[in-house]
């Protein structure tokens, strides 16, 4: 099963109304709530790196017996030191993102943390692609 | 703890889920106006106390399957948040009290906040 998504990178309100909607199938589909707990926070978190870093993306979610599998790809300006990026409080954020309660540098560490699989491909000035994995069973 | 417990020990406003909030209990809470800690260290917390007041934090506590949010301090919800929490059946509320006062009158009344779990974990 196969769902894409497109993510509005204007308005860091509707950040995370697609993790929300994934969630809500996930439900639907009677996967166990500690995948859909890992797939739910790390989703959130990518979607609102997407918005307050690269102006929005695609999301697509495929859904198989075994896996939950996660693709994030923007144009956006790309990570230029992604060992910097992984940082737990490495964050490049603005102060408008911070007084929002996010910003903390734990996005991408938390991400990892809460995915079986995390790669990311980055380019500077064209783009950022992160592919995840959640395990099922 | 039940939520109409925390509702009376705060003297809170309830703004979201006056319809469905009765028998809904809570075991552990939280304390932050750090979204970016809770979605990386709240466990198994049903109930957020914050001073941040917007749509994120209404967000976040859905992704971390949260029953209920306090505000302290007075904040008061937007319509859009109270839509949000209505749909999800979260409880949204308001007490005039600070953080502090507020987190430590339900400590003193029974509700934990779980283990501590530090960063890198």
């Amino acid at each position: 099963m196969v769902f894409h998504y497109d993510v509005d990178g204007n308005d860091f309100t509707l950040a995370g109304e697609i993790s929300s909607k994934v969630k809500k199938r996930l439900k639907q589909l009677g996967l166990p709530p500690e995948v859909i707990r890992k797939v739910s926070i790390a989703m959130y978190e990518a979607e609102i790196n997407m918005v307050i870093h690269a102006n929005g993306g695609a999301i697509d979610v495929e859904v198989t017996p075994q896996a939950v599998h996660i693709t994030f790809a923007d144009q956006g300006p790309g990570i230029p030191d992604l060992e910097k990026a992984m940082q737990e409080g490495f964050s490049t954020a603005s102060n408008e993102v911070r007084e929002l309660g996010f910003g903390a540098g734990m996005g991408l560490p938390n991400i990892k943390k809460n995915s079986d699989n995390m790669t990311i491909d980055t380019k500077v000035g064209e783009g950022t692609t992160i592919k995840l994995v959640i395990n099922i069973a | 703890m039940e939520l109409q417990k925390v509702q009376e020990l705060l003297q809170a406003e309830v703004y979201a889920g006056k319809d469905y909030m009765t028998g809904m209990e809570v075991k552990e809470a939280c304390g932050s106006d750090l979204m970016s800690d809770v979605l990386a260290f709240v466990k198994e917390q049903g109930l957020m106390l914050t001073g941040l007041q917007n749509l994120q934090v209404v967000r976040t506590a859905e992704m971390m399957d949260m029953e209920a949010i306090v505000f302290v301090r007075g904040k008061v919800p937007t319509e859009e948040m109270i839509q949000a929490a209505e749909r999800m059946e979260m409880v949204l509320m308001t007490t005039e009290l600070p953080m502090f006062t507020a987190c430590g009158i339900l400590y003193a009344n029974g509700l934990t906040g779980g283990e501590a779990v530090s960063a890198g974990e």
